[in-house]
């Protein structure tokens, strides 16, 4: 390899330099990539409720789970519940699997999945705080926000 | 009362803490010998008044004294002793008292084994150690006191431990994890010492070496059984989540790693100077991030501490103050120093080096997906995201392969100059080698060829015959060959240690990836699963009682081609005081393949949830961390540390205070007097 009269070392630290922007260059560009293809956005209830949730891509949703509305499947491990913003908007939820062991109604929890075109909400996975006193702070928000506004009309 | 104590020792501890701070680096400035040799009393006195703090908050626990909140929140009187102490970092304050505790030790163990250090350079080590002390007391006094009273009435009961946290993993990991990440501010603050003292040469990497390869085998160990706890515990069989939690325990270890390379190229060669010190700024700047993330409730997480705006604050100011100001000390002190020795591009130096940027780039990757919902948020005005594992894995995962290619190719490596040609083809030989053999086994042992696992493991192989190859180089031309494997040195086992178990852990992480199976069923008594070729039958339910809960206990019966293998009680638990419910998995552990169970929930009236799952090779993830932490530690124990000190000892003359071996202080304070 000749670098016209750059002294070795010189051509050393150009050859370092080169290889680190390229390396840094192809790395940053690919994380970007990845980071936008796997960001999970938020919805509220009411969000969903009012059409602003995209309906296909994986999103998250979460609320307060609401009473009495667990329905578990008889034949296999499905089960349906309602979340709620403890306001008005509601959604129902269809998950197949084990549930964690903190999920109980009246217990705030978020899901991963998506929705399908009857507004019904396909979860992937859903998460219960391993801490009773522990709520996200997605939900948290979302029964901030409701109350709020509950309490301003 | 005794209580009170605590807290007061506290206090005392905070006082003398900053002593510490201030004392010795004054007398650092007027050189006045009697305020240097302040630092090592001091630093006893700290470990000491923070001890009797730690024990006295045990005795709380253990006197089920449920007039301290904390105690109350976190303990109850049924709970079983082993866990009543365990209770006592089971939490956040507490937890943040071990934290302080661990760094008092640091310090005293600084103290102790560094007498060999210039008199100066110690008062400098120490002094920085002393800040750190006094922000992190201040943190737990202002902000978290574990002592506080539940007055003037307190509960007849405490409400339990998390029943998560009531297990053998709860009493081991917290206190490894926290070794490790506390044990990063002693080479940050032998970097810190080194800049303001404004010399930079080789003496400081030999110092702050030991030290770094002890924390980053605690980190690893602490890690490991973090991921293994999870596994039996939390997880329902799944090891790693890539959430914040585990990434900001990830982050340090992945800087601690470069960290640990780079200082071995800077001891010996006296390369990398300044960019050592630097990476020792980030490895403890990264421990101070993670705790920031876990315990400010910035993020979703399935651990987090139970959120207080407050606490965030106070830590993101001194993390802010402590990442910045070493920055910038670096900024001013870190300019115009040269390494005094060339390498050419195929040497090992190029290796740490391509190393430490493969390594800086995984960490600056896991630092972005960690924190980039924060930085989504404020840039959206209130949009909530979060980042998947996808994005972890797609990213992550070939940065490290990148990474095990060099680890595989190093050891041919030779300092300053390597003959590239043998090199190549030497490796051509041994890669194509381990891809045969690999791939014969998969082909005979696993149920399908997975290429990517082929892949993966071969590289595992790869590295563990460079290994084998390097170390039996050594030892072909002497005459006695068990005399020369035993004069290696055992820094050279420590490295060997360490790669072998990188080797390990990725061949775990591989196969259990690839051909782990898993199954979520509806089971009654008497209904019959079969799951990678074993038959798991559901013999039903019954209930049993636990000193603290009432548990359903299943029973699976496994067997293979007709033959039983094993029995399997998982339980399902239900904790009264606090009313939770918890998941009891019981496996049956082997080297080569786990065979594990759950409860999920009652169905209808006699069927249940269950999940069950053949994990090929898990063990092998642990089994590699903790050989990876032995070759850390193997290393401290290396003979150059004690005869080198010596020689830097004897070496140094620093600005008149020449006091390094016991004699001579002793000379010194005589005079003094």
């Amino acid at each position: 390899m000749k670098f016209g009269k750059m002294k070795s070392h010189r051509r050393n630290r150009l050859l370092l330099v080169l290889f680190v922007v390229a390396t840094a260059g192809v790395a940053v560009g690919l994380t970007m990539k990845a980071l936008n293809e796997n960001i999970n956005l938020f919805y509220s209830p009411e969000q969903i409720v009012g059409g602003e949730a995209p309906v296909g891509p994986l999103i998250r949703a979460g609320g307060m789970v609401v009473a009495g509305s667990v329905v578990r499947s008889t034949e296999d491990l499905t089960v349906h519940f309602v979340i709620s913003d403890m306001k008005m908007a509601e959604v129902t939820v269809q998950y197949v699997g084990i549930l964690p062991d903190l999920f109980r109604e009246g217990q705030g929890v978020i899901a991963r999945g998506v929705l399908d075109d009857q507004g019904i909400f396909i979860a992937e996975e859903v998460l219960a705080k391993h801490d009773e006193n522990y709520m996200p702070p997605e939900v948290a928000d979302v029964l901030k926000e409701s109350l709020e506004g509950s309490s301003g009309e | 009362m005794i209580a009170e104590i605590g807290h007061f020792s506290l206090i005392l501890a905070l006082g003398l803490a900053v002593c510490l701070a201030i004392l010795p680096a004054v007398g650092v400035y007027y050189r006045r010998v009697n305020l240097m040799q302040l630092s090592g009393s001091l630093s006893a006195g700290l470990f000491v008044f923070v001890s009797i703090s730690m024990v006295c908050l045990g005795n709380a626990f253990l006197n089920d004294d449920f007039s301290v909140a904390y105690v109350a929140r976190n303990s109850n009187s049924a709970l079983p002793v082993q866990y009543k102490i365990s209770a006592i970092w089971g939490a956040h304050e507490g937890s943040f008292l071990l934290w302080s505790l661990v760094m008092a030790g640091w310090t005293l163990a600084v103290s102790v084994f560094s007498r060999n250090l210039t008199l100066d350079m110690r008062a400098r080590v120490l002094s920085v150690m002393g800040i750190l002390s006094v922000g992190f007391l201040l943190f737990i006094l202002l902000t978290s006191n574990p002592f506080d009273r539940n007055l003037p009435v307190f509960p007849q009961d405490g409400s339990d431990l998390n029943p998560l946290l009531q297990d053998f993993g709860l009493i081991v990991h917290p206190p490894m994890l926290y070794m490790g990440y506390v044990g990063f501010s002693v080479p940050f603050a032998f970097a810190i010492a080194t800049l303001t003292s404004g010399k930079l040469d080789s003496a400081w990497a030999r110092w702050s070496r030991p030290w770094t390869n002890l924390a980053w085998a605690f980190l690893t160990v602490g890690i490991t059984l973090g991921s293994w706890w999870a596994y039996y515990e939390l997880g329902w069989g799944g090891w790693w989540f890539w959430d914040a939690v585990e990434n900001a325990s990830f982050m340090p270890w992945l800087v601690g790693t470069a960290l640990v390379h780079s200082l071995a190229a800077t001891e010996k060669r006296g390369v990398f100077k300044s960019w050592t010190v630097l990476l020792a700024i980030f490895a403890f700047s990264f421990s101070l991030l993670g705790a920031f993330l876990v315990r400010s409730g910035v993020l979703t997480s399935v651990h987090a501490f139970a959120v207080d705006p407050e606490r965030g604050v106070f830590i993101l100011a001194f993390l802010v103050l402590v990442i910045g100001g070493s920055l910038l000390l670096y900024a001013f002190k870190a300019t115009g120093i040269k390494s005094t020795a060339g390498f050419e591009w195929t040497s090992r130096e190029t290796m740490i080096l391509v190393n430490n940027m493969l390594l800086i780039v995984a960490a600056g990757v896991v630092l972005l997906g960690t924190i980039y919902p924060l930085i989504y948020e404020a840039l959206t005005g209130g949009k909530k995201i979060s980042v998947g594992p996808p994005y972890f894995n797609t990213i992550f995962v070939p940065i490290v392969m990148l990474l095990f290619v060099v680890m595989a190719v190093s050891p041919s490596s030779r300092w300053r100059k390597t003959p590239l040609e043998k090199i190549v083809r030497q490796q051509l030989v041994s890669l194509f080698a381990s891809l045969v053999m690999v791939t014969t086994l998969i082909y005979f042992f696993a149920s399908k060829i997975e290429w990517v696992a082929v892949l993966v493991v071969s590289v595992a192989a790869w590295i563990l015959i460079n290994l084998l190859r390097d170390l039996f180089g050594r030892v072909r031309n002497k005459v006695d060959k068990l005399t020369a494997l035993f004069r290696q040195p055992l820094s050279y086992y420590g490295m060997l240690l360490g790669h072998l178990g990188i080797a390990v852990s990725i061949t775990g992480v591989c196969l259990t990836v690839y051909y782990s199976e898993e199954k979520d069923i509806r089971m009654a008594a008497g209904d019959l699963v079969q799951l990678s070729g074993y038959e798991v039958l559901f013999k039903g339910v019954k209930k049993v009682k636990g000193p603290n809960y009432v548990a359903d206990q299943g029973e699976l019966v496994i067997s293979r081609d007709g033959e039983h293998v094993v029995t399997l009680h998982p339980e399902k638990r239900f904790y009264q005081t606090g009313g939770n419910m918890m998941t009891e998995a019981d496996m049956d552990a082997g080297l080569f393949r786990d065979l594990y169970v759950a409860l999920g929930e009652p169905i209808g009236e006699s069927a249940w949830a269950v999940r069950v799952q053949y994990k090929p090779f898990v063990r092998w993830v642990w089994f590699g961390g903790l050989l990876i932490a032995l070759g850390g530690s193997v290393t401290l124990l290396d003979r150059r540390y004690r005869t080198a000190k010596r020689k830097v000892a004897a070496s140094a003359t620093e600005v008149g205070v020449t006091a390094q071996k016991t004699t001579t202080q002793k000379t010194v304070l005589g005079e003094v007097r």
